[in-house]
């Protein structure tokens, strides 16, 4: 086979890792708002996805082309999907995709896959890293009527078929699929490799494809109608307990201290 | 168009009986169908089900859906979802509730939008409109930092439910119910991918975390594997001497950097566990591992840092480096406990 068209879904999301305290909870417009100072990242999950492209590009050939939805991308970062060894960056970047919900997030990267047109592996991230939803990537799947395998940590492809290594629990399953198919990939898989300079420069020098609802054969007005999920409430659940911090002259007086502190609890 | 009625859980079962998850979601399922003065189903799938059907009305089902076919024995998400779709095509539950398992949160998703409706995925708390009769579904978002409540105003309502986040009734093998045999009739040209071979990893000796009472975690500040076979291990040792199930997790650091197997990983992304007693050890708290243990009954938490987000969950704290507070807390649990 000539090399593996791939495709590989990304999202631009505030570090998950920034303290708790760097992001406001806005109950009235049901928005997270990070603060200005904390950085935007390739979500966690999808840089082990575009990893997962980088590798079967590295054994057979191919070409990589990264695919995110979202409005007013951090070009450095985003194109980090470039400067790593990707081909192509497609944004879906519009004022009318932020009202879109899971499902019509789903249906937009569907519609933008189905442009882009040839295709033998979809990655994406297991889950966002920011609302966590784990199920964008099925739903493209079902969408465009393909095979998904969900929480992948090994993803090979050889004679026209994929295998992969999915994690179930405690049991890893090795699953054989033709192409097309769609594979979500987990943590086990590895790193994003760094950019070389090389790939960094070449970066700065392309510029990602922008396509609007209508260049996805999208009739903006419809994108409400394609949400199906209402947001009823957003809110900062009330913490019950405070922590006791056990002080003592030595932090082995306070070990003593605390398991003394355990059994006054009647805990042990 | 249908009349939706009732509450139907995707029942999973492990060596034949029915999985933590399954029970707790008939838990919560039964919860839900008294709301609505509805029925509580099960479907359970496998080569051969045997007495777990019995076991699901035990735990609260009125009816349990019972399809066999050696194509259901191991989860494929192609044959386990034309039985599921079949189903709900024929019985219109209201709502539809698997785990958030390894095979549920494969097919919530999928089902949802193989019948053009919404799923809320990960839920921690569910509840019925009293007025429209809708899901609402709540689920932890930025890592726990918010919850969420979403509903979907198309039926039927599909949720997957985080395990050990919903109480479990308790068995009453008087209960009554209906066990009904449903042919499985699976497509098997339409079942796109094939298993070729299973490797159960190996979890290593002793309990398993998720049958843990306590849990001595360990994270990146352990600082290697050593401590977990040693200083971790002896805590753990402690309890499991006096009679009380122990094991030794970690957070993600430690199991990424092959510390200790994958098996002990304890967040989001591995074992969601929820143990009396819980003791962080050198581990910062990111949400991501937050989400895996915050169900712990008393967390205890040992780091170096004041500042680390750990200590915003724990009950009890010592802001220590291990090595200097372990040992003697090792000591003295031994001489409680011994």
């Amino acid at each position: 086979m000539p090399g593996v068209n791939m495709i590989v879904c990304c999202k631009e999301v505030p570090d998950p890792e920034a303290p708790p305290a760097s992001f406001k909870v806005d109950p009235a417009n049901k928005k997270v708002i990070p603060a200005p100072d904390v950085k935007h990242l390739i979500g966690q999950y999808d840089e082990f996805a575009m990893e997962a492209a980088l590798r079967i590009k590295d054994q057979v050939g191919g070409k990589i082309t990264a695919l995110s939805l979202g409005r007013g991308f951090v070009m450095d970062v985003i194109k980090k999907t470039l400067s790593v060894g990707g081909d192509e960056l497609i944004l879906l970047d519009d004022a009318a995709f932020e009202q879109c919900d899971t499902c019509a997030t789903a249906q937009a990267l569907a519609m933008a896959i189905k442009k882009i047109g040839e295709y033998d592996l979809i990655f994406c991230g297991r889950q966002d890293s920011d609302w966590g939803y784990m199920q964008i990537p099925l739903g493209i799947a079902e969408i465009l009527e393909i095979p998904a395998i969900h929480i992948a940590k090994k993803v090979e492809v050889t004679d026209g078929k994929a295998r992969i290594e999915r994690v179930a629990g405690d049991i890893t399953e090795v699953i054989e699929v033709g192409l097309p198919a769609l594979v979500t990939v987990t943590s086990e898989l590895g790193n994003l490799r760094y950019p070389a300079l090389k790939g960094i420069m070449a970066a700065a020098k392309k510029k990602p494809t922008v396509w609007g609802p209508a260049d996805i054969g999208l009739d903006a007005s419809q994108i409400g109608a394609m949400c199906l999920c209402k947001t009823v409430s957003l809110f900062q659940p009330v913490k019950e307990s405070k922590c006791e911090i056990i002080e003592a002259d030595s932090p082995a007086e306070a070990a003593v201290k605390l398991a003394l502190r355990l059994r006054e609890e009647k805990l042990i | 168009m249908a009349e939706y009625e009732g509450v139907l859980i995707y029942g999973e079962l492990i060596n034949g009986s029915l999985a933590g998850i399954t029970t707790e979601l008939l838990g919560c399922g039964r919860n839900l169908a008294d709301e609505l003065k509805e029925s509580l189903s099960c479907l359970l799938t496998s080569d051969t089900v045997g007495e777990a059907s019995k076991e699901a009305i035990a735990f609260g089902a009125d009816k349990v859906y019972v399809i066999e076919d050696p194509l259901l024995k191991e989860y494929q998400p192609d044959s386990h979802m034309q039985v599921l779709e079949k189903l709900i095509k024929e019985t219109s539950p209201r709502i539809v509730l698997t785990g958030h398992t390894p095979t549920g949160a494969d097919l919530a998703p999928r089902l949802a939008f193989r019948l053009g409706v919404a799923s809320a995925t990960d839920c921690i708390e569910l509840s019925v409109d009293p007025e429209t009769k809708f899901l609402l579904a709540t689920r932890p978002v930025y890592g726990g930092l918010a919850q969420a409540t979403y509903t979907c105003e198309l039926r039927p309502n599909v949720a997957s439910v985080r395990t050990k986040t919903q109480a479990t009734l308790e068995r009453d093998d008087s209960r009554k119910g209906e066990i009904i045999p449903q042919k499985a009739e699976i497509d098997a040209s339409k079942v796109r991918t094939k298993i070729v071979e299973t490797v159960k990893e190996e979890a290593g000796e002793g309990v398993k975390l998720e049958d843990a009472v306590v849990i001595v975690s360990g994270g990146r500040g352990m600082g290697g594997p050593e401590p977990f076979k040693t200083v971790l291990k002896e805590v753990a040792d402690i309890f499991s001497k006096g009679g009380i199930p122990a094991a030794v997790g970690a957070s993600r650091p430690p199991a990424d950097n092959h510390w200790v197997p994958e098996a002990l990983h304890i967040g989001l992304t591995g074992k969601i566990v929820a143990p009396d007693i819980y003791f962080a050890i050198a581990i910062s708290g990111a949400s991501q591992h937050i989400a895996g243990m915050s169900g712990s009954k008393t967390i205890i938490a040992i780091n170096k840092d004041p500042e680390a987000n750990i200590f915003n969950e724990a009950r009890f704290g010592i802001v220590a480096k291990y090595e200097d507070s372990v040992p003697a807390l090792t000591e003295k649990l031994k001489e409680l406990l011994g």
